[in-house]
């Protein structure tokens, strides 16, 4: 135990440096929440992520995003366990047929103001699924997205850009 | 079985299945084997239907070459396996709730896949219009005792993991019995599948389950090569071997300090947490992607890796090893975790071996099988890997299993990537000619993964089946849980690590 507690103390920073908020994310997010409420946080945001279909692949990369090297939670962003504590869903799919009352739920549990994030290529459209009798397709045609983060999977630096432009405008915004 | 096998040996198979015999029996002969593998007599692979007939894969220790029999289907119902042998019951619902076809006399004709959400029933048969249903409408199966309480869990579930039901009937803090219920995540593979073209069909099958998509397409690839009867250079193989153990690696260090932090033990999380990020950026580096997605692919391979691409992943090999041995006595030596780990959620070594189970779920149970070993395919067949193997089928063994199994794919990778063989990385796919079936079994991380397909005369895919580990792992999961306590299903669940997506399709 000693050797590694050392090593953590006298490793150079593990972390990887900001990336700037993406400037697609930006712009979509300026588009999808024009006037809606911008409620201040105080720079935090609760996430709840929803795989609603997906291969698990996106989950492995939102579980990177959390690791020391990219630890989204220096943005004021952390994941919390259940819907009644999110401001945001972050969603990845294809929406099944066999999720979509579930998600639907997890929206209906959600308290507002809130947000969702569509994750990966088949989140943000229906990916190599589409045109199957089992899947939905989009996340959108669900519930309502405000942004979408696409890739297959999306590379934790991906989603970090556009997890920080969310927290830029949402959380962020001067209190009215 | 033996005089069944010994009679089949005898005749000639079904012509165009390759590389293992495929024989037609009936429905007495069938039985048979369904009865002789309720005894023990043989591990059954996979059991799956296309159009008229369903095949089963099954491997005796006195034939270790794998077989596929197939019956025909009468009156839209064939002889039941299930009711002879357990294993086959959640791939005979999957069967009857995919094709509409009824194996005669199963003991449980619960709907699996499907929840009622599609509109109609049998989506590769008949496809008649059916209702829709509550999803949450699904008879458990009942249980009465004093002071027994239900705990309902999911599908949507609290980490960030894939969605899945599970029904804890608990005695205060004891679990009495665990159901799971699952299909959340069915997208209907089989289907897209049927009648797609082969760079189409990769993709899909790539995508069956993300964490073993390298697995995965390796299987898919074997198979199609297996079916045209072709070999791949000698290069590709090897570079197919390098980024199955590079997955291999990468998945295993998530997955234990995932257990460790399900012990409350973050330290060993966030250190495996940078291990396995090591891992994962320098194969997004040699090969394009970090997760390796679609790198491997019929007649060889997409990506081809650069003598300094080769040198950075063994100099990152160098640098991870030393600090994993310490992550490895953090979590040897620091008894609370043990305590969490030791001896918690047991798997008898018989359960292991009745339901087959891979992986390390099967190795930490004393069943020594490691498809890399035992059906030996390039680039193994030259140079196969230590295959650790534990008795104790508890959460600590199946963590073992784990950290030998990295040390081994390491050794793995030196000796691969400090003599690459040079020449071409994809060899010409020839064109289809009459009956073409292939069959591999491909060792993922998880364990082995079966990948059967059948071509059309115009090269498409007529009908292909996968079968993930985890089908016949999941269920031995409810055994493992029973007497432990609620707080420690986590860390149960976690040490299996069953893929969702890879068990619905």
């Amino acid at each position: 135990m000693r050797t590694l507690l050392l090593r953590s103390l006298l490793a150079p920073l593990a972390t990887t440096a900001a990336p700037a908020p993406g400037d697609a994310a930006l712009e979509e997010l300026g588009r999808s929440l024009g006037e809606r409420a911008r409620r201040l946080y105080g720079r935090s945001l609760a996430i709840r992520e929803v795989d609603a279909g997906s291969c698990n692949a996106c989950e492995l990369e939102i579980h990177a995003i959390n690791n020391p090297v990219y630890d989204v939670e220096r943005f004021g962003i952390r994941f919390v366990a259940s819907p009644r504590h999110a401001d945001v869903l972050l969603v990845t799919g294809p929406v099944t047929r066999n999720m979509k009352v579930a998600l639907e739920r997890t929206y209906a549990a959600t308290p507002d103001p809130k947000w969702v994030v569509a994750v990966g290529d088949c989140g943000c459209g229906c990916g190599v699924f589409e045109g199957s009798y089992a899947v939905i397709g989009a996340v959108d045609k669900v519930i309502p997205v405000d942004l979408h983060i696409r890739g297959c999977p999306p590379t934790p630096t991906a989603l970090l850009e556009g997890l920080i432009a969310l927290v830029d405008k949402v959380a962020a915004a001067p209190r009215d | 079985m033996s005089a069944i096998l010994s009679e089949l040996a005898g005749r000639a198979p079904v012509a165009g299945h390759r590389p293992w015999p495929r024989h037609v029996v009936d429905a007495e002969a069938w039985t048979a084997i369904a009865r002789a593998l309720g005894e023990g007599e043989a591990d059954l692979l996979s059991l799956w239907a296309d159009e008229d007939h369903v095949h089963l894969a099954l491997r005796s220790g006195a034939h270790p070459t794998p077989l596929v029999v197939s019956v025909g289907v009468k009156n839209g119902t064939y002889p039941c396996v299930g009711r002879h042998h357990p294993a086959a019951l959640r791939l005979e619902r999957a069967i009857r709730d995919l094709h509409g076809i009824e194996p005669a006399e199963l003991p449980d004709v619960r709907p699996w896949l499907d929840h009622g959400a599609w509109g109609f029933g049998a989506p590769l048969g008949a496809r008649a219009p059916s209702e829709l249903r509550d999803p949450a409408d699904y008879p458990f199966l009942p249980v009465h005792g004093e002071g027994l309480h239900e705990i309902p869990v999911g599908p949507v579930h609290a980490g960030i993991i894939e969605p899945g039901h599970f029904r804890f009937t608990a005695n205060g803090e004891i679990v009495v019995r665990l159901e799971e219920r699952l299909g959340y995540v069915h997208k209907g593979v089989d289907g897209l599948l049927a009648g797609a073209d082969l760079e189409r069909a990769g993709r899909i099958v790539a995508r069956i389950s993300g964490d073993s998509t390298v697995a995965y397409s390796f299987a898919f690839a074997r198979a199609v090569e297996a079916a045209l009867d072709i070999a791949v250079p000698a290069r590709a193989a090897m570079l197919r071997g390098v980024m199955a153990e590079l997955e291999r690696i990468a998945n295993h260090l998530g997955d234990i300090g995932a257990i460790c932090n399900d012990a409350a033990f973050t330290l060993n999380h966030a250190h495996c947490g940078i291990l396995r990020e090591r891992v994962l950026a320098v194969s997004g580096r040699a090969f394009g992607h970090r997760l390796m997605m679609d790198r491997v692919v019929p007649g060889g391979v997409a990506a081809d890796l650069t003598r300094e691409d080769a040198r950075t992943i063994l100099d990152v090999l160098n640098e991870i090893m030393p600090w994993f041995a310490d992550v490895v006595r953090v979590y040897d030596g620091t008894p609370s975790l043990q305590d969490r780990t030791c001896g918690t959620g047991i798997l008898s070594p018989a359960l292991a071996a009745r339901w087959a189970a891979g992986g390390f779920v099967g190795r930490a149970s004393g069943r020594a099988f490691d498809a890399r070993r035992d059906l030996a395919y390039p680039p193994y067949d030259a140079a196969a890997p230590d295959v650790p193997l534990y008795q104790a089928g508890d959460v600590d063994a199946r963590v073992w299993v784990r950290i030998r199994e990295v040390e081994a794919s390491t050794q793995l990778l030196r000796g691969w990537l400090a003599a690459l063989p040079e020449g071409p990385i994809r060899t010409a796919l020839p064109a289809v000619e009459g009956a073409r079936e292939g069959i591999a079994i491909v060792e993922g991380f998880r364990g082995d993964v079966l990948l059967w397909l059948r071509l059309a005369p115009d090269g498409r895919i007529a009908r292909c089946h996968a079968r993930d580990p985890s089908w016949l792992q999941w269920p031995l999961l409810e055994a493992a849980i029973d007497g432990n306590i609620v707080a420690d299903f986590p860390l149960c669940n976690k040490s299996f690590n069953c893929s969702y997506s890879g068990h619905d399709l």
